[in-house]
C-alpha cells in the first residue's frame, strides 16, 4: 500500500501510538496517507476508536510478526 | 464543535499521576477541549521536577509483587524507594510513557493545566515551583469549564 509519511511506534504502550499518529497527522496535507507501526495490542481497538472519533479513514490494518500496521488517510477538516 | 473533557487530579503518587495525563492527552488527540484542576496532593504533579514522585505498596493490597510481602516489611526504610525503582524499570521495559512525556503531551496539544489556588496557599508553594504555561483558580473556575463538558472525572 502506497504511503507519504511514516510514523514508528513499536514497543511503545498506550497512549504512546495514539500520540505519535495524532503528530504524525498534524503537518500533513488532506488525502494524504499516513503508515504507522505499532506492537501494542491495545493499539487494533485503539486505532479504530481514533479514526472514528476524528474522522481520519482507517485504509487498511496488517498484522505481520506480532507488528501491526495502520494506513491512516487523513481528512480535511484537522 | 469540539468535545470537552474536564479532570480533576487530586492525588500525587507516580500510579495515579498516570490517569489524569493518559486521558487528558488522548482527549487532546481526539479534538476533545480538555482542562485539568490539580488539587490537594494532585497539585505537586504540576512541579518542574516531578523525578521525586513514588509508588507505594503500602495499604494497597491489590499491588502485584514479585514476591508475597507482609505489610510490617514494607515499612522498612526504603522499600518505597525500591519499588519505586522496580516499578519504573518494569514501565520503561514496557514502552510505558513517562510522567514527563504525557506532560508534556498535553502542554503540547494545548491542554488547559490548572492549580487550584487554595492548595497553593495551603501548601505554600511558590509560583515558581511549578511549570510555565500553567493558570490558577478555584472551585468556581472549574465549574466553568466542567459544567458544559461532556465527560467529567475525579482522579
Amino acid at each position: 500500500m502506497e504511503f507519504d509519511k511514516e510514523v514508528d511506534a513499536r514497543n511503545l504502550n498506550c497512549p504512546l501510538p495514539i500520540l505519535r499518529c495524532k503528530k504524525g497527522l498534524s503537518d500533513m496535507a488532506a488525502d494524504k496517507t499516513l503508515k504507522i507501526m505499532a506492537t501494542d495490542p491495545g493499539s487494533v481497538k485503539d486505532f479504530d476508536a481514533f479514526c472514528k472519533q476524528t474522522g481520519h479513514q482507517l485504509l487498511q490494518m496488517d498484522e505481520a510478526d506480532s507488528v501491526f500496521t495502520f494506513y491512516i488517510k487523513k481528512q480535511i477538516s484537522d | 464543535m469540539a468535545k470537552k473533557l474536564a479532570l480533576i487530579a487530586s492525588k500525587g503518587a507516580l500510579d495515579w499521576a498516570y490517569p489524569p495525563f493518559i486521558l487528558a492527552s488522548t482527549a487532546a488527540a481526539l479534538d476533545y477541549d480538555v482542562q485539568i484542576f490539580f488539587t490537594f496532593y494532585g497539585l505537586t504533579l504540576l512541579r518542574k521536577d516531578i523525578s521525586d514522585l513514588k509508588v507505594s505498596p503500602i495499604a494497597n493490597p491489590a499491588m502485584p509483587m514479585p514476591l508475597p510481602m507482609p505489610n510490617l516489611a514494607q515499612m522498612i526504610p526504603g522499600m518505597e524507594s525500591m519499588a519505586t525503582m522496580m516499578m519504573k524499570q518494569k514501565m520503561a521495559k514496557k514502552g510505558i510513557a513517562t510522567i514527563e512525556e504525557l506532560r508534556s503531551a498535553c502542554l503540547e496539544s494545548g491542554v488547559k493545566l490548572i492549580a487550584c489556588q487554595m492548595t497553593v496557599d495551603l501548601f505554600d508553594f511558590k509560583p515558581d515551583d511549578f511549570i510555565d504555561g500553567i493558570e490558577y483558580g478555584g472551585a468556581a473556575t472549574f465549574f466553568e469549564f466542567a459544567g458544559e463538558s461532556d465527560v467529567n472525572m475525579f482522579i
